[in-house]
């Protein structure tokens, strides 16, 4: 018997790994399919922002209270992966409570400090659910989330509350086979919060007991293997992406704007003719912004997939906050939408077969884009370090550049500025006016 | 007072300490006119020996580049860095946000590497070097100052505190809107927004702004940059309270206040 639980647990986990690297590798394989950029300048500085941004969430204590119930969550999160190394060296020994001998004293310290945690994330996520689903917070009833990101995100937090519950269940059942001397179950020590509730089996026979204690285990682990698998699928990769986005987040200024080393070249031959002699001819004709993700860069793609669906960037911008289509948070989930079409595409045809689609127009429109007051409230927001903004600003030079898509007063502008080197029709000779006017 | 350009300082084959860099609203825009008045009589004032490019400034190009005209954008900075470097050009003082963050971080990947500085944290540094005196009392003493960060200069280069603390010295009572400082919200006309109308939506940005304004019960509204002049003073017209709220730019005020 043993030996069979041993085995099922053996295969159920190798699946889960398997399946889960799979999909990885796609996301990946995804991420690349970005153009190339360079980010590996100050590694100091990235780690620095790894530490502030990704684990020390100091964007989340933007908004204190949400902060500290995040905190709990995903505090829990990385804690209880201790917990589950335990569980899962047990699944493949078949052992019990396997760290117990190696820790000793120190073992019901560790336990109980999880299952404290464990209560403070199913708290944490039953608040979240009432904010999403009872309190209906503006940037979460919003239409960018219909369907299933809306499904999504309830599930994460079901699922969590269910795993919690499954552990806290399991230990309580352990505890009351501890205090009844049961061989197979190792004397721990006290646990914090089942120890005090393992009374409420005092009258459970020993045979429901293990088969609720074992049930618990099972659910517990397949659960936590489902949901690992879930991931990647989900709003919720942010768990581990945050990270890797963290440390690739830009140490520009955020007003800065990424230049055209392309387009710099180009007018400076214009400008200076006789340098064109000594240039090599350009290769083939060059591409301006970004009309697909394959335009974008692969921070952007990333970006996309640590997107966390949050919407602080939405209830931040100015556009989405006076009705305009704009929405940043929307912008992100096109565009790891558009890279997850692709990415299945691919699997499909071996490589990228024309599907007569474009981040741009059939996810993206012009309206959107030209809502933008690039005001960096977005970029600002974002916990994770997205920059929504830098995707909105490649996609409209796709539209002026290659399009010459622009609103009528912006062509006036544009046309102004060559030709009056001011954005407004005065003449030249009129720029000192105020200068002369105090002169006299 | 005379308001020398750099061309007549080359022509001495003189330098002068500053580029008084004005920008297009600065010099084109009726009611951006005062600011670069205002301004240019303080460091007149304050005995700081600048120059202005005059009719040779060009746009930066910012609101091209923003809008996505990246050709024009590089006609245009490829030109003033030209002319910049020309004239040795090192350090350039510019009353627009927009200017002062494309001068500054988009200009020294082209070769045109020089130190910026917004305005507001000129006058910072000219206070505290005590070469601004303030009256005694002043215009503005005990009533309500709320301050409007700009995006390029906050979000945008990290700049929120050098405006305040300029404001403090006026003796009156700051009051911050409900969003500020990182939190602040746009006026509406960045991202060459300025030059457009605003897309469909429930109401304009520069309403919204306005109104937020005002409800903090100030009579002054200090701005840092032409653009947000203007669509402030549009928001606030918007309310009706254009009689009881000035929007006014934070060098008018201390030229308003200086000895």
């Amino acid at each position: 018997m043993r030996i069979v639980q041993e085995l099922l647990f053996i295969i159920a986990f190798g699946m889960a790994v398997y399946l889960f690297s799979t999909k990885v590798r796609q996301i990946r394989r995804n991420i690349l399919l970005g153009r190339d950029k360079d980010l590996n300048d100050h590694p100091d500085l990235r780690w620095k922002n790894v530490l502030l941004l990704a684990f020390g969430q100091k964007k989340m204590f933007r908004n204190p209270l949400v902060a500290v119930l995040h905190f709990f969550v995903y505090a829990g999160f990385i804690i209880i992966n201790l917990e589950i190394l335990e569980i899962i060296l047990d699944g493949i020994l078949g052992t019990h409570r396997l760290f117990v001998p190696v820790l000793g004293g120190l073992y019901p310290v560790l336990i109980s400090a999880f299952e404290v945690l464990a209560v403070l994330v199913t708290l944490g996520c039953a608040i979240f659910l009432v904010r999403r689903n009872i309190l209906k917070l503006r940037r979460f009833v919003s239409k960018d989330l219909n369907g299933w990101p809306r499904s999504d995100a309830n599930y994460i937090l079901l699922t969590e509350i269910v795993l919690m519950l499954l552990f806290l269940t399991m230990n309580t059942a352990d505890q009351q086979m501890q205090l009844r001397g049961s061989e197979h179950y190792i004397a721990t020590g006290n646990f914090l919060v089942s120890g005090s509730l393992a009374s409420i089996f005092n009258h459970t026979p020993d045979g429901t007991l293990i088969a609720i204690e074992r049930t618990c285990w099972w659910l517990h682990i397949l659960g936590i293997l489902a949901f690992l698998n879930y991931l990647p699928y989900s709003k919720h990769l942010h768990i581990i992406l945050a990270f890797p986005n963290a440390y690739y987040a830009s140490l520009e200024p955020a007003g800065e704007m990424e230049n055209m080393p392309a387009v710099q070249k180009e007018v400076q031959l214009m400008l200076q003719p006789e340098l064109a002699a000594s240039e090599p001819a350009p290769e083939g004709m060059p591409k301006f912004g970004a009309k697909d993700v394959f335009d974008l860069t692969w921070k952007n793609l990333l970006d996309a997939y640590s997107c966390t669906e949050c919407g602080r960037c939405s209830a931040a911008c100015p556009a989405n906050l006076t009705g305009k289509a704009l929405s940043p948070r929307k912008i992100m989930m096109d565009t790891r939408d558009r890279a997850e079409e692709i990415g299945r595409n691919i699997n499909k045809n071996g490589a990228f077969t024309d599907d007569g689609k474009t981040l741009l127009r059939d996810y993206i429109s012009e309206e959107e884009l030209r809502a933008c007051t690039t005001c960096n409230a977005c970029v600002q927001e974002c916990p994770v370090s997205i920059s929504p903004l830098d995707i909105i600003l490649q996609l409209r030079r796709h539209l002026v550049m290659e399009e010459s898509s622009a609103p009528a007063e912006w062509t006036g502008m544009f046309s102004n500025i060559e030709n009056n080197m001011a954005p407004w029709k005065f003449s030249m000779d009129d720029r000192d006016k105020w200068a002369t006017e105090m002169n006299q | 007072m005379q308001i020398k350009t750099m061309a007549t300082y080359a022509a001495n084959g003189e330098t002068p300490e500053i580029l008084f860099w004005v920008g297009c609203a600065g010099s084109f825009d009726q009611r951006a006119q005062k600011i670069t008045k205002a301004f240019a009589t303080i460091l007149d004032k304050t005995g700081v020996q600048f120059a202005i490019l005059g009719k040779e400034e060009s746009c930066t190009g910012d609101p091209a580049r923003r809008a996505g005209n990246e050709f024009i954008f590089q006609m245009m900075a490829q030109n003033n860095i030209q002319l910049l470097n020309m004239y040795g050009v090192k350090k350039i003082v510019t009353a627009c946000p927009h200017c002062f963050n494309i001068l500054k971080n988009e200009y020294p990947a082209l070769g045109g590497n020089y130190e910026v500085i917004h305005h507001t944290t000129f006058l910072q540094s000219l206070i505290d070097e005590g070469k601004i005196k303030m009256k005694e009392g002043g215009v503005f003493k005990g009533k309500k100052i709320t301050y409007h960060d700009s995006c390029y200069l906050g979000r945008g280069n990290n700049i929120y505190e050098a405006p305040r603390k300029v404001l403090e010295t006026l003796d009156a009572e700051l009051v911050e809107m409900k969003r500020c400082r990182s939190k602040g919200l746009c006026c509406g006309a960045g991202g060459a927004q300025m030059f457009k109308e605003e897309e469909k939506g429930t109401t304009r940005i520069n309403f919204e702004r306005g109104h937020e304004a005002v409800d903090t019960g100030a009579s002054v509204i200090a701005a840092n940059c032409p653009f947000c002049m203007t669509m402030l003073t549009d928001g606030v017209k918007e309310t009706g309270k254009e009689d009881e709220v000035k929007v006014l730019d934070i060098a008018e005020l201390i030229a308003m206040n200086m000895e």
